[in-house]
């Protein structure tokens, strides 16, 4: 194996890895500070923070030789042999002198900046940078630039590191950032009449490491260090791009990327990263409500029902009603899925299962950097498929349930949305007009929520706690994030409840359950790692 | 020393003598129609090394031991691109080339063409030059009108074309990779190393960038012969095995305070001050010298005292200075402020630089703003502490750097401040009496554009 040394400390990488200096000291626990490397995009080593000594040393003398001059650890290999030295004397003085040029034109407003706090300038200033300002006091200056319909741009912050510039050529493909001017007259710019404006805008303000590029969704509306992260999945389409939900107090402020090489590398897209609002849309169904009498007349009024209630009730109603259709949403998580099923059929043995509405919309997108958006705006319908195949191999669609409805064969529906948009139109909805009983447990009214007897809450994406299994058959677990409003049980508490299992709602029992009964879903026994764990894989071992 | 006979600039002069028929009834392109031939590519390569050729653009590498990096038994294409961005102040060699005998810079094409089993040329001309655009032109027209370009040049299974591409003005355009990005198409940012243009350069494939003055060698080697060459110039150092020697004629370009200012042929090795003596008349109004730039300014200064250092690749390195660069000799005269003529060179490099690396476009800034302040009279000492510091710490030689602009914008700081420290001081302590001692920062000047 490569044997790299590391500040004196000897370090083995694997003998087809190609690491760059910067990635072979992080392993042996240097941190190299850099700018304008970044592991998804090419090397320009021109930033020069992460300039450090190196070496060889010979295989057979043990002897090192030195390179007289500095250089970028970006751009060098670390091969068997290679020496790194991190911390000389002359790296340190390199670091601080690099620190202080970038400051000779920057306004350093951080009390105003938004990055403040997350801010490698800031951080690297601290650790790296002197104490002192050398170079002549600078008049503050703070042009701000429209550059598109998601970011805009502080013109004076940007240290030119060019990633989000090399971000649209090379993921994008969009090409619309450029370098204007030469010197230190260079700024970045849009070209006339073609803003900022692609699918995977919104990666640029995560790239940027100092607080030039802004995203306008977030601009202003908290500061970094209030928030807490919860490592959450995307659920805006079947790629189930790994995320960290940011919020405080119960309340998103964004969502941000989490690195997955295996889903979506480094990047989400703007529909993922901004799809979080429905959150907090005020016109969230809130408690749970039963049309008197079960009443299929829409004009009876809706009671509302403590959750308590809602538990035997709901039951005993599904059961007076007879033959049940039970549609399971792919917004749900394997786990609530299996739940719902094992309630369905504890209520009725016959129950048909079916696979929620999968929402589409256009075809697969994908970028010149290799990201791809689904057209399948799910995150979970592998997921449940697996589930619903446990209890009917034939595993039912939305369309067949629609049918079986629409034919007389069924006398209650339990029909599962929690979609964020708009899902149904009347002509479908119609269908369920008729029905003894049905449940409807959506975030949103709906043509269908409007003939349901029972009108049921739903949790939103960051709300809920599980498993979802995204196109390539990957199964990432994540936790809540934050809490749904008063009056909303999250779908799994209800099933948990509803199965008459003790105790809070627990999803890595469910989890284990599943597990052990189904070979599908055999490799969800243990922990699962935060970067998830490929279904297909362990099911063939 | 014997008078040497110009051979490179044998045309100047000559009416006509950019024409073709010119440079053939000077036997011109009988040395090309020979190789082709008698002689294989590897031959030439051969001939250009075993002459001792240094490259002319500045940094003085062996042509014929760059040609050998190309790849062995690359499938193609290879490009050979010719730098003729010159735009190294006080350098006008390849302008005089190519406007009063564009063919012998063909010629010298066509063979390293050969050389390099290249069939694409491009000739990368900086914009400024409107007349060697027009006779280059001129020159291609009638080289394929006489067969020596295009397809089966002269029967031989060689063919070439050459495109001349015309810049659009930027000095960081002449810096080799900067000049393959801006061929491309792009802004010419200078790209890393490795990959050398050699294996990886113009649209990804092996490219050798070479100067115009390095073509006109080439054809005068083959004209005249390797010994010729060898025979002319500093032969290497004995004592020092990586000295490769300083072969064949050059072309000094003299100008600024001497009496006859001019682009002159002399054997390499040829000192400062006798090039201002003998070529130059000497120093203008009967003035002394204040200090010498021997190479383009990125090469610093010498004082009078460094006269007489050779003017081969390896004279000025001798007393400090980065190297012998396009030996464009600059005289700068008693009367001149040193403050000023560092001023002018801050002044150029803060503007040419890219941009690309903090160290070059923050210090190159850094330093014409503070060089705008003592100007003002509101300079301190310490602003020469900070200005030796970047002139140390700024360039490809310390590693802080992509290119060797930066190295360029240093050099005439550090050799500024190193042999003239006294002028400076003594300029900050009469213009600024009350503040020369402060070394706490001071407020910003505006800066005036440099434009
Ligand atoms: C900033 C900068 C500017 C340069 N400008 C020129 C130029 O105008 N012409 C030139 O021939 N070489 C120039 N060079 C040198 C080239 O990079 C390259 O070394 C040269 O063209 C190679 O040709 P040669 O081997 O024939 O000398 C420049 C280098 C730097 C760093
Ligand atoms: S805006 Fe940000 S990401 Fe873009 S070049 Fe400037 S500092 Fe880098
Ligand atoms: S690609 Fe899909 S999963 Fe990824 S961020 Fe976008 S919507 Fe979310
Ligand atoms: S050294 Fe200067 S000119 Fe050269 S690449 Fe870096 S910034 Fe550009
Ligand atoms: S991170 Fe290596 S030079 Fe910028």
């Amino acid at each position: 194996m490569p044997t790299v040394i590391v500040d004196g400390k000897e370090i083995e990488i694997g003998a087809d890895e190609r690491l760059n200096c910067i990635e072979a000291a992080r392993r042996a626990g240097a941190e190299i500070p850099h700018y304008c490397w970044h592991p998804g995009l090419s090397v320009v080593a021109s930033c020069r923070m992460c300039l450090v000594e190196t070496g060889t040393r010979d295989a057979a003398t043990g002897k090192i030789s030195m390179m007289p001059k500095l250089v970028p650890a970006c751009q060098t290999p670390a091969k068997d042999g290679t020496v790194i030295v991190t911390e000389s004397q002359l790296v340190k003085d390199s670091r601080a002198r690099v620190e202080e040029a970038l400051l000779i034109d920057h306004p350093i407003d951080c009390p105003i900046c938004d990055k403040a706090g997350e801010c490698l300038l800031q951080d690297y200033h601290f650790q790296h940078g002197q104490s002192e300002r050398r170079a002549d006091l600078h008049a503050f200056t703070s042009r701000r630039r429209d550059v598109g319909p998601t970011v805009t741009l502080f013109v004076d912050r940007c240290i030119m590191c060019t990633r989000c510039v090399r971000f649209t050529r090379e993921v994008s493909g969009t090409s619309e950032l450029m370098v204007t001017s030469r010197g230190a007259k260079e700024e970045i710019d849009v070209f006339p009449g073609h803003p900022l404006d692609n699918k995977l805008s919104g990666n640029v303000v995560d790239l940027c490491p100092v607080g030039a590029l802004g995203d306008k969704d977030f601009l202003y509306q908290q500061r970094v260090w209030f928030m807490k992260r919860e490592a959450n999945v995307c659920g805006g389409c079947s790629a189930g791009c790994s995320i960290h939900t940011e919020h405080n107090q119960d309340t998103i402020y964004r969502l941000k990327p989490r690195e997955n090489p295996h889903v979506n590398t480094w990047w989400i897209c703007d529909e993922g990263r901004y799809g979080w609002h429905h959150i907090h849309d005020a016109a969230r169904l809130v408690g749970a409500g039963r049309r008197a009498n079960l009443s299929t007349d829409r004009s009876t009024p809706l009671e509302a029902v403590e959750w308590a209630d809602v538990v035997p009730r709901l039951r005993t109603d599904l059961k007076a009603a007879g033959r049940l259709a039970v549609a399971i949403s792919p917004m749900l998580t394997v786990e609530e899925a299996w739940m719902l099923c094992a309630v369905a059929r504890s209520i009725d043995p016959q129950a048909f299962l079916a696979v929620g509405h999968v929402p589409r919309t256009g075809d697969d997108e994908t970028f010149p950097g290799g990201f791809t958006i689904r057209a399948e705006k799910c995150p979970n319908r592998l997921g449940v498929e697996g589930v619903v195949a446990l209890f009917d191999p034939s595993v039912p669609s939305w369309s067949q349930l629609v049918e079986h409805v629409r034919s007389g064969h069924a006398d209650a529906a339990w029909i599962t949305g929690a979609y964020p948009a708009a899902w149904i139109d009347d002509d479908t909805a119609a269908a369920f007009a008729d029905l003894k009983c049905l449940v409807v447990q959506d975030l949103f009214d709906s043509p269908l929520s409007a003939l349901a007897t029972w009108r049921l809450p739903a949790a939103g994406f960051a709300e809920r706690a599980g498993t979802w299994v995204n196109v390539a058959h990957r199964a990432q677990t994540f936790e809540q994030a934050v809490r749904p409003p008063a009056g909303v049980w999250p779908e799994g508490r209800l099933y948990w409840n509803m199965l008459g299992r003790r105790g809070l709602y627990d999803p890595t029992a469910v989890r284990r359950q599943v597990a052990e009964s189904s070979a599908t879903f055999a490799a969800l026994a243990g922990e699962i790692p935060a970067t998830g764990v490929d279904l297909r894989i362990h099911q063939l071992a | 020393m014997q008078p040497f006979k110009p051979v490179l600039l044998e045309a100047v002069g000559v009416p006509d003598g950019q024409t073709i028929a010119s440079y053939r009834s000077r036997g011109g392109y009988e040395p090309l129609e020979q190789v082709l031939k008698q002689k294989q590519p590897v031959d030439v390569v051969e001939m250009v090394k075993a002459s001792g050729l240094r490259g002319r653009g500045g940094a003085g590498f062996s042509t014929g031991l760059k040609w050998t990096f190309l790849p062995k038994d690359h499938p193609g294409p290879i490009y050979l691109c010719i730098n003729a961005d010159e735009s190294e102040p006080g350098t006008f060699n390849n302008r005089i080339l190519m406007e009063d005998d564009p063919h012998q810079v063909i010629e010298g094409i066509i063979l390293s063409a050969y050389a390099t089993r290249a069939s694409t040329a491009y000739i990368y001309l900086r914009y400024e030059y409107p007349q060697s655009w027009q006779r280059l032109q001129t020159a291609i027209d009638e080289a394929y009108a006489a067969g020596y370009l295009g397809k089966n040049i002269k029967g031989s299974s060689f063919s070439l074309d050459i495109y001349l591409h015309r810049g659009a003005a930027a000095y960081i355009c002449g810096e080799e990779t900067g000049l393959i990005e801006s061929l491309e198409g792009k802004r010419a940012w200078p790209r890393i190393k490795p990959p050398f243009p050699a294996i990886e350069g113009l649209f990804r494939k092996p490219t050798v960038v070479n100067n115009i003055e390095t073509m006109a060698c080439v054809a005068q080697i083959a004209r005249r012969g390797v010994d010729w060459f060898r025979s002319i110039g500093v032969p290497a150092d004995p004592n020092n095995p990586r000295d490769p020697g300083s072969y064949g004629p050059k072309l000094y370009c003299l100008s600024g305070h001497v009496e006859r200012p001019g682009c002159y042929e002399t054997p390499l090795g040829i000192t400062a001050r006798q090039l201002i003596d003998e070529f130059g008349g000497g120093v203008w109004k009967g003035r002394k010298a204040k200090a010498v730039i021997p190479g383009g300014i990125s090469m610093g200064l010498m004082t009078e005292a460094e006269l007489d250092t050779p003017l081969d690749f390896a004279g000025p390195g001798k007393v400090g200075c980065l190297g012998l660069g396009t030996a464009a000799v600059v005289v700068i005269d008693e009367t001149v402020s040193i403050v000023d003529f560092l001023h002018n060179s801050c002044r150029f490099f803060a503007h040419e630089s890219c941009g690309q690396c903090t160290p070059c476009r923050e210090g190159t800034s850094w330093s014409l703003r503070m060089l705008e302040r003592i100007k003002a009279g509101k300079g301190r000492l310490r602003d020469l502490d900070l200005l030796a510091e970047i002139g140390n710490t700024m360039g490809m030689m310390p590693g802080s750097t992509i290119c060797g602009l930066a190295d360029g914008a240093a050099w005439p700081i550090k050799n500024a401040i190193k042999k003239f420290r006294g002028e400076f001081e003594d300029y900050i302590k009469q213009t600024n009496p009350q503040g020369w001692m402060v070394t706490d920062p001071v407020p910003a000047l505006q800066i005036v554009g440099s434009h």
